[in-house]
């Protein structure tokens, strides 16, 4: 019986779909059989984040109502074994699945594999609901922001109030440098304000946004900070203890500048 | 930059400022479900207090936060209560 997780924010872009594609694709590489599932109808998104978006004949709404069987609706990721899509449906709204059939879906899918991550829509509305209605985990997704905390905070109650106990959080975006200078809450100051327990940290990373274009999970890569950041925070879920990354291999400009002059 | 910031007559870093803002706003978040039902509780507190103490009903102050349990470290929502006792009653039986 596999586990469910919802990764959730209250907020919008603060990597919530970054964050399913990294965690499902390095779950999967750590050898799990891994479904992601998109939950935010009518913005489906993690589709084209997963690049698989031209592999779609089916989705959610269609498994649900049963137009398809749920094996057809499952989308298989050729280059890792074991990880597959459930895309959101593009042209529907979030009313076009109900909570109780989302659980039912869920639990489907939890005989057939080890972990289905589930990806919220922002806000706090039925497809909220809809994406929290079958799991047992929630991880929260927030950023050094105001914004972002307030809401992560508002979901937290959210989710203890429909029985979801204890939901674990990940701080995305850390901007190293900010942080140094005192211009940016530090890991300490949210986890303070927030009282859940950490479950990651990772680096506000261009090595993200390059990775988003071409359509790979950034955990698949070896080099960049971020990857490491996600591996980590999969083999957490897996019971390992990891230390907390280290963002200080973020160098000062002082030294990249030293760095480019002997470099030739 | 520094340099500049010694200048600065609010030497403050921008992230205190944030946190403190923060903490403001979610202790209104949090509570401010239901400020009647914090009002009732208030009410009768002050009531059952009352048989054993002097208080000051003025400084009195309950909120909702959340906070971590210290046998645990599990989060839980927790009612805060500050209240300023002026005079323990003695004649207690």
């Amino acid at each position: 019986m596999g586990k469910a997780i919802v990764i959730t924010s209250g907020k919008g872009g603060v990597g919530k779909t970054t964050a399913t594609a990294n965690i499902g694709t390095g779950l999967a590489v750590l050898g799990n059989k891994v479904v992601v599932v998109d939950t935010d109808i009518g913005l489906r998104n993690l589709d084209v984040v997963m690049g698989l978006e031209n592999r779609i004949v089916y989705d959610i709404v269609d498994v649900v109502e049963k137009t398809c069987r749920l094996k057809q609706g499952l989308i298989r990721d050729k280059r890792y074994e074991g990880l597959f899509l459930l895309p959101a449906a593009q042209t529907k709204d979030k009313t076009a699945i109900k909570p109780e059939q989302m659980l039912e879906l869920v639990n489907q899918l939890k005989e057939e594999f080890d972990y289905i991550i589930i990806d919220s829509p922002a806000g706090i509305e039925q497809g909220f609901q809809n994406s929290i209605a079958g799991a047992d985990e929630a991880y929260i997704v927030t950023t050094p922001e105001i914004a972002a905390v307030r809401d992560a905070d508002r979901v937290i109650g959210l989710l203890e109030a429909n029985g979801i106990n204890s939901p674990k959080l990940i701080i995305n975006r850390i901007r190293q440098d900010m942080v140094k200078r005192g211009d940016m809450m530090n890991v300490e100051d949210i986890v303070d304000i927030l009282a859940i327990e950490l479950l990651g940290i990772v680096p506000d990373d261009e090595a993200i946004v390059i990775s988003t274009n071409k359509g790979e999970p950034v955990v698949a890569e070896d080099n960049p900070l971020s990857a490491k950041a996600f591996k980590n925070i999969c083999r957490r879920i897996l019971g390992e203890e990891v230390d907390l990354l280290n963002l200080e291999n973020d160098e000062g400009k002082f030294s990249k500048l030293i760095k480019l002059l002997f470099s030739k | 930059m520094d340099f500049f910031k010694m200048f600065g007559k609010d030497n403050k870093q921008s992230k205190d400022v944030a946190k403190e803002r923060l903490k403001l706003v979610l202790v209104h978040d949090r509570s401010d479900l239901s400020p009647k039902f914090l009002e009732m509780i208030e009410g009768d507190i002050i009531r059952v207090i009352k048989e054993y103490a002097e208080i000051d009903e003025e400084g009195l102050d309950i909120k909702l936060t959340r906070m971590k349990r210290e046998t645990d470290n599990m989060p839980m929502s927790a009612l805060v209560a500050n209240i300023p006792i002026v005079k323990i009653k003695d004649n207690i039986e």
